[in-house]
């Protein structure tokens, strides 16, 4: 399970996250969802343990994350598959080296098993055949692919996208919303997707959050959601410029209080 | 104004335990031999046998005008094998590791900063945190042993040329003989000058891919911190060369006095 509890984190001046707290149960995936620039991917470095908390704190697989001493946040890592916005792949590495990355720093599996996984994780993103390719060679969709197949290689217990859909067309969008399905329904993998294309979100999430003004505006299932009276989750739903009491644009700036 | 002086202070202070953190942490970065170990040798020939070509032309043109400018100034004044005996002591002593080292820092720092501060800002580095790998055993600590072990390497061979280079003007321009030269080289010549040249060298190494490896990790923004990086690294390695080229002056040199 993961849990966020009460976390607050700012960056100089600027609060982002201001009460943020959130369950993950076992087996289920949640969106998390919110406008740009809101704090969504903040909230799950968090889970990773790439960011400390100001105050308030994260549990996940009954560890608290800030608490971990270096060994053991290298230990909760490895279950962890973390999928980055822009792909984050190593420029320097081919395709097959940069999936083959986790796997060799966790040393379980000789280097034949080790290229099998690594071919199995790019056939299940639709990139067969590409280990010998360079980041550079590739289009930005398939950066992303490679990204999540880097992700899912470790067969991790969790796994955490960053916008794993965005800046994709909506073929691909389909294939990757199908392959995070799968991993949650097959492999029973817990994740956290932050995105903010809602039909991505109907389809793979359990349960969907609104993060707003650094804490959850709501938390509830898809058809909680998709049936809210809430007017802020209403317009970020609907991508409306307006509330329904006729404001424009946001309500309140993301980060700060009205 | 004392409100001016105390944020001055407190900044200084930061600063320091800023720095003190990162040598603690690329400290510990060494005792991740599996993690460096693979990157070392790379990192060797990138930073040290790529820079080869830049450092053995400045040697060569070095010992040309070395020649040239000791010919010029002790022309009669002292015999002409004194020639071989200046070259000798500025090749060594000087110029070739504080030209070399100076030109290695704007190669070789640049280059660390600005690929550490990419991977920085394209969430490289967080992505090798999420696979478990410590950036400071994986990016730091195979780029500053590269680097501190291939500067006097590639100073020792660029003092060689430069000897070379200095031999053939003072030879072909100056008009002494050869045996003029080499009497003049070995006169004054002492073990403790290449030693003393190499150390140095090795210690510029190690305070350009640190200044690197630290300017590149703090990288903030896109393009334009990759290039502030690249600049505030080549600079303040410049720096850290002539310090520690002064340093050095003042304490083992002047110790074998």
């Amino acid at each position: 399970m993961i849990r966020l509890d009460n976390v607050f984190k700012a960056f100089g001046e600027k609060k982002v996250l201001d009460g943020f707290s959130l369950e993950v149960n076992e087996g289920e995936t949640v969106a998390l969802i919110g406008f740009s620039g809101s704090g969504k991917s903040v909230a799950i470095k968090h889970i990773v343990g790439l960011l400390e908390p100001d105050a308030g704190t994260v549990f996940v697989d009954g560890k608290e994350v800030p608490e971990l001493t270096r060994r053991e946040l290298y230990e909760l890592r490895a279950k962890i598959g973390y999928v980055f916005q822009f792909a984050a792949l190593f420029d320097s590495l081919s395709i097959g080296d940069n999936v083959a990355m986790g796997l060799r720093k966790q040393g379980l599996l000789a280097e034949p098993e080790i290229e099998q996984r690594v071919a199995e994780a790019l056939a299940l993103v639709d990139l067969p055949d590409t280990q010998a390719r360079f980041p550079a060679e590739l289009s930005g969709g398939m950066r992303k692919r490679v990204g999540i197949a880097r992700g899912i290689a470790l067969r991790p217990k969790y796994i955490l996208y960053d916008e794993p859909t965005t800046g994709l067309d909506p073929v691909t969008t389909a294939v990757i919303d199908e392959l995070m399905i799968r991993m949650q329904k097959q492999l029973g993998v817990t994740g956290v997707v932050v995105t903010h294309d809602m039909k991505s979100a109907y389809r793979v999430a359990s349960r969907i959050a609104m993060l707003y003004e650094g804490r959850v505006q709501q938390v509830g299932t898809v058809a909680e959601i998709q049936n809210t009276t809430d007017p802020v989750v209403r317009q970020f739903i609907e991508g409306r410029a307006s509330l329904d009491g006729g404001t424009v644009g946001r309500t309140r700036a993301p980060g700060g209080r009205a | 104004m004392i409100a001016a002086i105390g944020r001055l202070v407190r900044q200084r202070i930061e600063t320091l335990g800023l720095v003190g953190e990162f040598f603690a942490d690329a400290a510990r970065g060494i005792r991740d031999v599996t993690t460096w170990g693979a990157n070392a040798m790379q990192q060797a020939r990138r930073l040290g046998v790529d820079s080869l070509p830049l450092a053995l032309v400045i040697a060569a043109f070095t010992g040309i005008v070395l020649a040239l400018l000791a010919n010029y100034a002790l022309t009669g004044a002292v015999p002409l094998y004194f020639v071989g005996v200046l070259l000798e002591k500025t090749v060594t002593l000087e110029l070739t590791p504080v030209l070399t080292g100076l030109a290695l820092a704007g190669r070789v720092g640049a280059n660390i900063a600005a690929e550490l501060g990419t991977m920085k800002v394209t969430e490289q580095v967080d992505a090798l945190e999420t696979l478990a790998y410590d950036p400071y055993a994986y990016l730091v600590v195979p780029r500053v042993l590269a680097a501190t072990l291939m500067f006097p390497l590639i100073v020792g061979l660029a003092m060689v040329v430069a000897l070379i280079f200095g031999y053939f003007a003072a030879l072909g321009i100056v008009g002494i003989t050869s045996s003029e030269f080499s009497y003049g080289a070995r006169l004054l010549y002492k073990n403790f000058d290449v030693e003393y040249g190499l150390v140095k060298s090795a210690s510029f190494g190690f305070a350009t891919a640190i200044i690197g490896c630290r300017a590149g990790l703090r990288t903030r923004g896109g393009a334009e911190g990759v290039g502030r990086a690249a600049t505030s690294a080549v600079v303040f390695s410049a720096v850290m060369i002539l310090v520690l080229d002064a340093f050095w002056a003042m304490t083992w040199l002047q110790a074998q006095r």
